[in-house]
């Protein structure tokens, strides 16, 4: 197979185990092209860029920037604060005002749930705007496809396969994007999944999804072989989830001791921010088993593969 | 098998084309020796040269030059493989996605000289390709260019091999296919002829 099974990057759920294997086996390369002297490859100069970001960022944007500029694409930032969305445009005529000026590729994360499925429905109806591709870089509590891929990828490297391999996910999984397309990814992948955090944090019904439900810390993480600690994303969080974050941390923080006590080592990732002495303690983080800064790295090895395989072929 | 090679060769094995050896086996073997021993006339010890063999098809050529060397300089040689993908010039041009080969270099190319080695010369465009991808990893004292097979006349880009196994007159809709034992099959030079050429 050689292109991808979708023409936008919207969310694991939407390509196939195929496309996720593309991506990272072509994500492999890349990793390799920014450990060069020169880490830049000409391929993608004649596509333009724009990098819409209508909330806060800061891994996703400057590694979504970074991987463009490697690929020698033109990029455009837009970011919503000081821009007309405030004088009441709508998504889909800003968009289409940004294509106008001869974009190829969106990159486009939204606080709205779905935004990124909804643009490139709405934009199918403009045939000056119908070319341009998408890429979801997180939606709401929706989807965060290349947190997904560059996580599986961080594990690709570290175990070599993720068949059969058990991946925690352990945290604020309701209000998680990252959880979400972590568990399409990795089950794609042929990865056992297991959910772990306060009941009121748990979304009905995710069992459907192929997981298993854990509430005890201590148990889940004797399970893992690698476990992906969420951030308590309270910005999302219109009511109280949990009497305190002290009461959390106790019960669902990942620190030393509760990792010395386990009968085994295991492999700690993190899609960031990271909120020290929350969800982790610094010396997890920053300790010899934490991959977190790794990830970091394949983010961009990873992000120049989605847009690579993308833009690889025009659309007519 | 590599994956390129079985597109090849389903493309090309078709009832229509015919197929005309062009050398193999021993052929082939000397020809390698005779590039080595003029390799080893131009850059003595090999102290300062390196060989690079372009990804796909160029490496297990390169592979085999290099461990030629290496035997008879009692020494190993430094070799490495490198992918022209990002730098090909039809990207986006077909229905398709180039999809890359690994490169390995773990070596610096900055102020070596380097033997580029492929096994078909023919538009030009892939050694293009293969010089521009090379100067990301520095710059080299001199680079020159070695094929097992030149075929004259189609080129695209204004460029020449140094060294040359085997000229061969082609015309175009022709193909030249280089096999190797190293990939499952006899060491054989094929030349395939589609059958309304050869008519």
């Amino acid at each position: 197979m050689s292109k991808l099974s979708t023409e936008h990057l919207l969310g694991i759920k939407y390509i196939s185990t195929e496309d996720v294997e593309t991506i990272l086996s072509t994500a492999k390369t890349f990793k390799e092209v920014i450990n060069r002297p020169i880490k830049k490859v000409p391929s993608l100069r004649e596509v333009t860029v724009a990098n819409l970001f209508f909330e806060n960022s800061t891994r996703t944007r400057l590694s979504f920037e970074l991987a463009e500029k490697r690929l020698s694409a033109d990029v455009v930032n837009f970011s919503a604060s000081g821009s007309s969305v405030s004088k009441g445009e709508t998504l889909t005529d800003t968009v289409n005002n940004i294509l106008a000026m001869k974009v190829d590729m969106v990159v486009m994360r939204h606080p709205n749930p779905g935004a990124a499925v909804f643009l490139a429905r709405a934009l199918k109806k403009y045939p000056k705007s119908a070319h341009a591709r998408i890429i979801n870089a997180g939606d709401g509590t929706h989807e965060h496809p290349t947190q997904a891929l560059l996580d599986a990828f961080s594990l690709q490297q570290q175990f070599g396969s993720l068949k059969g391999l058990n991946v925690l996910i352990v945290g604020d999984i309701v209000h998680s994007r990252v959880a979400l397309s972590n568990i399409y990814c990795l089950k794609k992948l042929g990865a056992n999944v297991k959910l772990c955090g306060p009941p009121t944090l748990m979304p009905k019904y995710i069992e459907t999804l192929g997981v298993e439900v854990e509430y005890d810390l201590r148990k889940a993480l004797e399970w893992c072989d690698a476990a992906n600690v969420l951030r308590i994303q309270l910005e999302r969080q219109d009511i109280k989830y949990f009497p305190s974050l002290r009461e959390y941390s106790l019960l669902y923080g990942v620190n030393d001791e509760i990792l010395d006590s386990l009968k085994k080592q295991i492999t700690i990732l993190h899609p960031g921010p990271i909120n020290r002495g929350v969800e982790i303690t610094g010396s997890v983080a920053d300790g010899n088993h934490s991959l977190i800064l790794e990830q970091v790295e394949n983010g961009v090895a990873v992000r120049m593969a989605v847009l690579y395989l993308l833009a690889g072929v025009p659309n007519a | 098998m590599l994956h390129a090679d079985l597109y090849i060769c389903a493309k090309l094995n078709s009832p229509l084309s015919e197929s005309k050896v062009i050398t193999e086996g021993e052929g082939m073997k000397l020809m390698i020796e005779r590039l080595g021993l003029e390799l080893l006339e131009k850059y003595g010890d090999f102290d300062n040269t390196v060989i690079i063999g372009l990804q796909p098809r160029g490496v297990v050529f390169s592979q085999k030059l290099t461990k030629y060397l290496s035997g008879i300089l009692s020494k190993p040689v430094l070799h490495g493989e490198l992918d022209i993908t990002f730098h090909r010039d039809d990207f986006r041009r077909g229905t398709e996605v180039l999809l890359p080969n690994s490169t390995r270099i773990d070596f610096l190319v900055e102020g070596k000289n380097v033997v580029l080695v492929d096994d078909v010369l023919f538009t030009g465009r892939s050694v293009r390709a293969g010089l521009d991808a090379l100067l990301a990893f520095g710059r080299p004292a001199e680079v020159k260019l070695l094929v097992l097979i030149d075929r004259k006349y189609g080129r695209d880009l204004p460029l020449q091999a140094d060294y040359v196994g085997k000229e061969v007159d082609t015309v175009s809709g022709q193909k030249v296919k280089v096999e190797w034992s190293e990939n499952g099959l006899n060491d054989r030079v094929i030349l395939y002829t589609p059958k309304e050429i050869h008519e």
